[in-house]
């Protein structure tokens, strides 16, 4: 909890990608920050719903900010993938196009590409193409290929980034939900919250898709706005498909358009569509949206079989009308030391180091002393993943900690020790989907059938609590109601669910 | 006996998982005269008892103490009156056993004096 | 990386498959038999099955699942096989390495002289039915409700509905009706029902449970944790029809939406796969594509009687034993490849593919039985056909090998026993490939 004495030099909020990549690049300096979130983990928006790809920067409007961001933020990624050893693949992209008339679009997009002083840009033929992808439609004409793209594991990279921060000092506050901005005399003095007020000396606005709502409470661009699209997703049983690379069709005024996709845990990965919705938190995924996009992702790869989908997940993108189309990144205009992100999708994640960059020049040029610390950033500690590990290295880990020799996880290969060290990391594991962001459990062909009753007892183990208590996400979301035994439980004869039915009528789908 | 009108009452057979539909010609004093579509004697033995008294075997769990495992599975052997299957489970509710249970052990003997035990399925040692 | 110990067969798996491997494999002649099983107790998923409905066969009793196991331990221990438990195997190779990890044991490396696979089956998830909705708490398949409800002792939500009504569904319904839930109904996508029928009067009849048929959930609602979910009636051809939506509360789904071979380790060394039951096709010795690795239970099929899955692990033990023998007195002969299908055709053995009304046959290969073990051949019908039906062997147009059951359900698999008749008429056949058929 904050009490009168909590007082930061820079409070951020929202922990998402953006937000914990500006904590990151302020930890370098001598700074206090506070890094806070709404939800019982970082990520848990956007950042963990995404595609996932490290896009070559050729598609934004030249000029952009999304643009420059992009670039830089795609070099900037194959740099800091490697310093904390995130899962990445630099598979390059093509974009594909279906028929002969597909290709003067590609002549285009090489053109904008250019212009975005992209490397490596060429456009293949289709032998090429095919000979990259054999599993591409016969109707390939050609592709445009971008080879400094690739796929990143975006749930291990948020988490990554926001405990490097926190390594190097930045104090990251979660189940913080910030409920307004506290302003004196024209200037921002810290948020109110759920844990408590913070009296901050700089506030950064990178609340994501509610980043509009602290936008207008400051009172800026009241024209501007975002709506919610939600974009869905499915993957693929690696055993029974598999694509090597990043394929997109061509792009069309909605956007990139369904792609179909290596990632960087090997599954082949459809989507996105793009559905406006009215519920900003809806991440559901429907029959509807799975029949689009499997149609979609079969131009370019026609042997997809839906009976090989083992997953799917959704995103919801916060699209900005009423401004120009570019990611909104700048100093308030009403209110001093406020900084406002808006607007980020994408190419929001791989723009996400660029714009942190950018952020902080906008807050040294307006005023913040940026004292470098003597000895840079800490490295992050890191974390053996068993699955990766060679006979020799699994043997001597166990060896050394025979926690690593019991299995938890049986498809993707997750042992007691990794799920042990995630909860007691720079930033606890403290539901079993920050787990599974730490250590990819329960994302295999079993989704969870093995590992469940093993992770809530370990959990519970860990934490010291009952088993009752684990949850999913936080919240409400436990997974276990009582004890079998525990008669004083029983339910009475209706229960509170009960609304739902009688509600019937207005239920979103 | 209250008096009844001759009916006909189709039953499905549980002695063994084939679960033929089975008929049973019922009279007026509600005594079986004649069972047919059963495929061997077991479904004229069930039919005949479902009809007078049907009953069925109750697999649930109970509670351990001091064990390597908080429950330990148990059922009745002998099948108790169906109509008070969920008064039994409620029982069971109520039950700790301590640690060792062997498998085969009488949990509860005589339940209600039906002649009816609750013994335990599997095993739990003492917890080490 | 420690070397493990020299054995003769190393059974994977410790359930009423491995058990029967083992112990068939220590009375042939095997002088070193070890079980690598994954819990912390043997008996496979049988200690969390505690009704009853096992051991018919095998013991001529009417056996909780418990207690079934326990039994087969007992016998397993007597005869002398080891077991190591809370092990996991990760890899296994063609030349039969066996790598597997435990707390206790640390990274274990074996290479007997023949493997037995015997890992079981898992669960249909929510993803591979395709089923929409919000990724609330409260979706569970219904082994894990099982596992939770009986062995951890935790009751995972307080209103369930159902979907799908094989035994595993309608046995959870009742398990959970009889521990206080409240089971609003269970909803299945076919005209009829998937389980047995004794398990409906007992089970969702006796509990008062609702079964809705042509019914499935097409939407799951709720944040954090399930708070509904939305039914349709569907079609003749398995498609929602529109109009039809309800929406139930809960708090809890339980899907028994079928089980899956688990071949993790079978499709890293490439052993020969049957689509149609997602396991190795094996032979009448239970041997895969694989010299030496031998595989029996729900790892090759799914089975619906565990007595069955016992007497398949008999065979494919027993003959695991004298393979090893075998290697044992011809160790020159370096016969460690996987050897095409074809070549095991070539062998004398008779390919048995499904036809009309039939789903899977195990075993794929049929060879003219040798030694003592027991034989069974399952064949499981993909037809409801309720009156008396002919299971015909043809070889073209001509009945090679007949027989008649009373009905064809697609719930239970047929098993009928190999005899001096059926290896006789097998072997006399011209073709190397014979259709079976239902009519």
């Amino acid at each position: 909890m904050f009490d009168s004495n909590s007082h930061v030099d820079v409070a951020i909020i929202g922990a998402g990608i953006v937000g914990s990549m500006i904590a990151r690049e302020l930890s370098r300096y001598q700074l206090s920050v506070a890094l806070l979130d709404r939800a019982n983990d970082v990520g848990t928006g956007a950042s963990s719903a995404n595609s996932a790809i490290l896009h070559s920067g050729h598609d934004p409007r030249p000029g952009s900010l999304k643009a420059r961001l992009n670039r830089r933020g795609n070099e900037l990624w194959w740099k800091v993938g490697e310093e904390l050893d995130i899962p990445r693949i630099a598979c390059g992209s093509m974009i594909v196009a279906l028929g002969r008339e597909q290709l003067p679009e590609l002549d285009k997009l090489l053109a904008r590409g250019t212009a975005n002083n992209i490397e490596g840009l060429r456009i293949l033929s289709a032998d090429e193409a095919r000979t990259r992808e054999p599993l591409l439609s016969d109707a390939t004409a050609g592709a445009l290929w971008t080879p400094t793209a690739g796929v990143i594991d975006p749930l291990r990279g948020t988490v990554a980034i926001a405990e490097s921060a926190a390594v190097n000092g930045v104090l990251v506050e979660l189940d913080c939900e910030v409920s307004g901005l506290i302003i004196e005399h024209g200037r921002i003095a810290g948020v109110h919250s759920s844990r408590g007020d913070l009296r901050a000396n700089w506030v950064i606005n990178a609340a994501g898709i509610y980043s509009d709502v602290i936008l207008h409470e400051a009172g800026d661009h009241l024209e501007y706005s975002l709506i919610p699209r939600k974009g869905e997703y499915f993957l693929f049983d690696a055993a029974r498909v598999q694509v090597h690379n990043v394929l997109f069709p061509l792009p069309t005024e909605k956007g990139k358009g369904t792609l179909v996709t290596v990632s960087a845990h090997g599954n082949t990965m459809i989507g996105p569509n793009a559905t406006v919705i009215e519920n900003r938190e809806d991440t559901s995924n429907t029959a509807e949206g799975m029949r689009e996009i499997l149609a979609s992702a079969q131009r370019l790869v026609p042997s997809l079989d839906p009976r090989d989908i083992i997953a799917s997940f959704a995103g919801i993108r916060a699209t900005g009308v009423g401004g120009n189309g570019d990611f909104l990144i700048e100093l308030s205009s009403s209110v001093d030391h406020l900084v406002h992100l808006s607007g980020i999708e994408s190419p929001g994640y791989v723009a996400a180091p660029a714009i942190a960059e950018h952020v902080v020049g906008l807050l040294a040029g307006s005023g913040l002393r940026l004292v470098p610390k003597p000895h840079g950033l800490k490295d992050l500690p890191r974390r053996p993943r068993f699955r990766e590990l060679t006979h020799d290295e699994r043997a001597k880990l166990i060896a050394k900690d025979s926690s690593y020799g019991r299995i938890v996880c049986r498809c993707e290969m997750v042992t007691e020790g990794e799920v042990v060290a995630a909860m007691k990391g720079p930033i606890p594991a403290r539901s079993y989907d920050a787990l599974k962001r730490r250590c990819w459990l329960g994302t295999g062909r079993c989704q969870g059938g093995f590992d469940y009753s093993r992770v809530i007892e370990l959990m519970a183990r860990e934490d010291g609590l009952p088993q009752t208590e684990v949850t999913k996400k936080g919240g409400e979301s436990r997974f276990l109601y009582r004890e079998t035994k525990d008669a004083a439980a029983l339910p009475e004869p209706h229960c509170a669910c009960n609304a739902l039915e009688t509600a019937a009528t207005g239920e979103p789908r | 006996m209250i008096a009844h009108e001759p009916e006909e009452q189709t039953i499905i057979c549980l002695r063994c998982p084939r679960g033929c539909e089975v008929t049973a010609h019922v009279d007026g004093d509600g005594a079986v005269t004649e069972v047919t579509g059963n495929s061997c004697k077991l479904g004229i033995q069930y039919a005949t008892q479902e009809v007078r008294d049907p009953r069925r075997i109750l697999p649930t769990t109970v509670r351990v103490r001091g064990g390597n495992h908080p429950l330990v599975a148990v059922w009745t052997p002998e099948p108790i009156p169906r109509g008070r299957l969920l008064e039994l489970a409620r029982a069971t509710r109520e039950i700790v056993v301590d640690a060792p249970v062997e498998d085969g052990q009488v949990i509860l003997k005589d339940w209600m004096h039906l002649g009816i035990n609750l013994v335990a399925s599997g095993a739990v040692d003492v917890a080490s | 990386m420690t070397r493990g110990a020299d054995y003769d067969v190393v059974v994977i798996g410790g359930g009423p498959a491995g058990l029967a491997a083992a112990i068939a494999a220590r009375k042939a002649g095997a002088d070193r038999v070890l079980v690598i099983e994954r819990n912390g107790e043997p008996g496979g998923i049988l200690p969390q099955c505690i009704h009853n409905g096992f051991g018919a066969i095998v013991f001529g009793q009417d056996l909780p699942g418990p207690q079934y196991a326990l039994r087969y331990s007992r016998m397993a221990a007597a005869e002398g096989v080891q077991i190591m438990l809370d092990t996991f195997v990760v890899e296994i190779s063609n030349e039969r390495d066996v790598y597997a990890m435990s707390s206790n044991e640390g990274y274990v490396h074996f290479r007997p002289r023949a493997i037995v696979l015997a890992m079981g089956c898992r669960e249909r998830t929510r993803a591979q039915i395709r089923l929409p909705g919000t990724r609330a708490a409260g979706v569970f398949t219904a082994g894990t409700v099982q596992r939770l409800v009986n062995i951890e002792g935790y009751m995972p939500g307080r209103r369930f509905a159902v979907l799908g009504s094989g035994d595993i569904g309608m046995i959870m319904a009742r398990r959970l009706a009889i521990e206080g839930a409240e089971v609003v109904g269970v909803y299945e996508l076919l005209p009829y029902l998937t389980g047995l029928r004794r398990n409906y009067v007992q089970c969702l009849s006796d509990y008062e449970i609702p079964l809705h048929l042509s019914m499935t959930v097409t939407n799951i609602f709720g944040k954090e944790r399930v708070e509904g979910i939305e039914v349709s009636k569907v079609d003749e051809r398995l498609q929602p029809i529109p109009g039809s939506e309800q929406v139930i509360a809960c708090d809890a789904l339980l899907l028994s939406v079928g089980l899956i071979p688990e071949n993790e380790l079978s499709r890293q060394i490439g052993i020969e796969i049957d689509p149609r039951t997602s396991g190795p096709r094996v032979d009448s010795s239970m041997a895969t594509s694989v010299p030496g690795i031998f595989a029996a239970g729900n790892v090759t099929g799914i089975y619906d009687l565990v007595d069955y899955v016992s007497k398949a692990g008999e065979v494919a033990g027993y003959e695991a034993a004298k393979f090893a023998a075998g290697v044992q007195t011809a160790r020159s002969l370096n016969a460690t490849s996987v050897r095409p299908a074809e070549e095991a055709v070539s062998s004398g053995a008779v390919r048995v593919t499904p036809g009309e009304n039939v789903g899977t046959i195990i075993p794929q290969l049929l060879k003219v039985a040798v030694g003592q073990a027991e034989r069974y051949v399952t064949i499981r019908p993909r037809a409801l056909i309720e009156r008396r039906v002919r299971v015909s062997f043809l070889d073209g147009d001509r009945e090679v090998y007949g027989f008649w059951e009373t009905y064809a359900r697609p719930a239970e698999m047929m098993v009928h026993k190999v005899d001096a008749r059926f290896s006789d008429a097998i072997g006399a056949a011209q073709s190397r490939e014979l259709e079976v058929v239902i009519r």
